[in-house]
């Protein structure tokens, strides 16, 4: 009997397993092998050579370019979702039983189900430079018109703008499972001490949710890390060519891989990526157990 | 949020108004907000509608006044957008089957099979959850190359075959809410362990399913970077990166763009807001792995 248990749970899970590991674990293990090889599509041999990849990776122009602008859009979507989010999510909160309350949710949520490459659309029309609303209700009140996308910095506040405007729904969403995870009873206690809404939401709430907090920072950062589509369509160069004008990391792996056929040296660029990961994620584990000790 | 006794005296009467007062400035906000969060999309679909003159004017208007299907026209002959979106439903529901089956079975047997073997298979499959799919996009390319399976369905598929979180939140489920107890009984009974998964677990699981259905679903259906890579052939792409190549192209005005994207995201709107309930559930599920 239980040996007849064992072989059932074994055959009904090996698929399963089997799938896995040819999907997700070889192919974490080969990038992690590649980058340690020189390989181009063409050449049959791929030889080891050590660390080579990396030291090129240090000092490439195009790459450190694409890590900047990277790193920036990242932590640029984090300052401007995680207040916001946290804002937002108390006041929806506030008013859950307000007959808008299922309103209020759908909309903020919205941007964050619909497909990237549509909603990134709407964008590109919004900074158009000749064409959008942006200039022309600059226009209006007096400013100067600014060539939104096609200006280096001014581009990178484009695509920051549309993935926190992306973002914006997840963490309000994750945010108002926490707030209504919080304890009644101790915010009711601080409403007799005579605290005010806003007190007890900065002094009370903000405390306690410092774990959601945490966590939606370091989704939202290493979403923000693989950030790609939204580059690839706000950001044409002066040619036409997709993303170029915001050089980011996944744009810059893969035109490595398929346009410089130098396949070794993007998988060192993947483990670049998956450590900066790792990083994040073992600083959010860490400050968690702090908290757990204390 | 029940009143208070003495909030009945004269100074409650005035707190209750400036409560009140609070509470309308509250919903003034939010709704500012949540217009302003929709407006790019509101804007997206009524430009769809719109003459090349009507787009220039200013300040724009939201219901077009000369309204056209003549952008939605051309787009329909400039692409086969039709297709597109064909292979993208396509992808998206097979993905979400295979995810489905995938979740619920190794969920279950992870859940409740507590065999020592079993908890290696369950770290390495948190552990590797961590990893974007950005990391190991390229290897997996040169898989789905060797299988002969670019441009095809089948090689989109490759990358959407299993979803970690998926076997997470259904193992979860499992030890919270299928008791022992019901299945010794059936074993009791006479049922085979097969017989049990699929008339007593899979049934109890049907909420759970529910959220991690819809949520494989949009994740196949927004996908990006694979299909960009996998399906190279204009016939292969999938919606998203169909659009997102036709946009780079020169001689496109935003009239037609904005025409694709409304088709693109009329359904999608209506299919997430029909299904906002399965949603929320799931997209808050990830937020609760800790």
């Amino acid at each position: 009997m239980q040996r007849k248990r064992w072989m059932f749970a074994l055959l009904a899970i090996l698929p399963t397993l089997a799938i896995f590991a040819y999907v997700r674990i070889y192919p974490i293990g080969d990038t992690l092998r590649l980058s340690l090889h020189k390989w181009d599509i063409l050449s049959k041999n791929k030889p080891f050579i050590g660390f080579a990849n990396f030291e090129e990776l240090a000092g490439d122009p195009l790459f450190r370019e694409a890590l900047l602008n990277t790193t920036i859009i990242a932590f640029g979507v984090l300052l401007i979702t995680i207040p916001l989010a946290l804002v937002l999510a108390a006041l929806i909160y506030h008013r859950t039983r307000s007959r808008f309350a299922g309103f209020y949710e759908t909309a903020i949520f919205i941007p964050h189900v619909v497909s990237l490459v549509p909603a990134a659309m709407a964008w590109k029309w919004i900074f158009d430079a000749r064409l959008g609303p942006l200039n022309a209700l600059l226009t209006t009140f007096g400013f100067v018109p600014k060539a939104w996308l096609f200006d280096p910095v001014l581009s990178v506040v484009c695509i920051i703008v549309l993935c926190s405007w992306q973002a914006l729904g997840y963490a309000v969403m994750i945010y108002l499972v926490g707030f209504k995870s919080l304890p009644t009873s101790l915010f009711e206690a601080a409403k007799l001490d005579g605290a005010s809404a806003p007190q007890s939401f900065w002094y009370l709430s903000v405390p306690l949710l410092k774990p959601i907090t945490l966590y939606v920072s370091v989704v939202t950062l290493v979403s923000g890390f693989n950030v790609y589509a939204q580059a690839f369509v706000l950001a044409s160069d002066a040619q036409g060519a997709p993303g170029r004008q915001v050089r980011v990391l996944v744009l810059d792996m893969l035109e490595n891989s398929f346009r410089n056929y130098r396949v070794g040296y993007a998988a060192s660029e993947a483990v670049v990526l998956l450590a900066i990961v790792l990083v994040l994620t073992l600083i959010q584990f860490r400050l968690l157990r702090e908290k757990g000790v204390r | 949020m029940k009143p208070l006794p003495e909030n009945t005296s004269s100074r409650g009467m005035s707190m209750r108004t400036k409560e009140r007062l609070v509470n309308v400035m509250i919903d003034v906000v939010l709704t500012a907000t949540c217009l302003l969060m929709i407006l790019p999309l509101v804007f997206l679909v009524s430009n769809a509608f719109k003459t090349p003159q009507e787009m220039l004017a200013w300040p724009p208007t939201v219901i077009p006044d000369d309204p056209t299907v003549a952008n939605f026209k051309a787009v329909l002959g400039d692409t086969p957008l039709l297709r597109w979106i064909g292979n993208s439903i396509l992808f998206s529901v097979l993905s979400t089957f295979c995810i489905l089956a995938t979740s619920s079975i190794s969920g279950y047997i992870l859940g409740k099979f507590r065999y020592r073997a079993f908890n290696v298979f369950f770290a390495i499959i948190l552990a590797t959850a961590i990893v974007p799919f950005e990391v190991y996009m390229i290897p997996l390319y040169f898989q789905a190359k060797a299988l002969g399976i670019l441009n095809t369905t089948w090689g989109l598929l490759l990358g959407y075959l299993v979803m970690s979180f998926g076997i997470f939140l259904i193992r979860q489920n499992v030890i919270q809410s299928i008791p022992d107890e019901l299945l010794e009984a059936a074993r009791i009974d006479g049922a085979g362990e097969f017989w049990i998964f699929w008339r007593i677990v899979l049934p109890l699981l049907r909420g759970a399913l529910g959220a991690l259905g819809v949520l494989a679903f949009f994740q196949a259906w927004t996908a990006f970077a694979w299909p960009l890579i996998v399906a190279t052939t204009r016939d292969s792409y999938t919606i998203e990166v169909g659009l997102a190549l036709f946009q780079t192209g020169f001689t496109v005005d935003l009239g037609r763009l904005s025409a694709a994207s409304a088709l693109v995201l009329i359904p999608s709107i209506t299919l997430f807001v029909l299904l906002r309930r399965n949603f929320v559930q799931g997209v808050a599920s990830t937020g609760l792995k800790e």
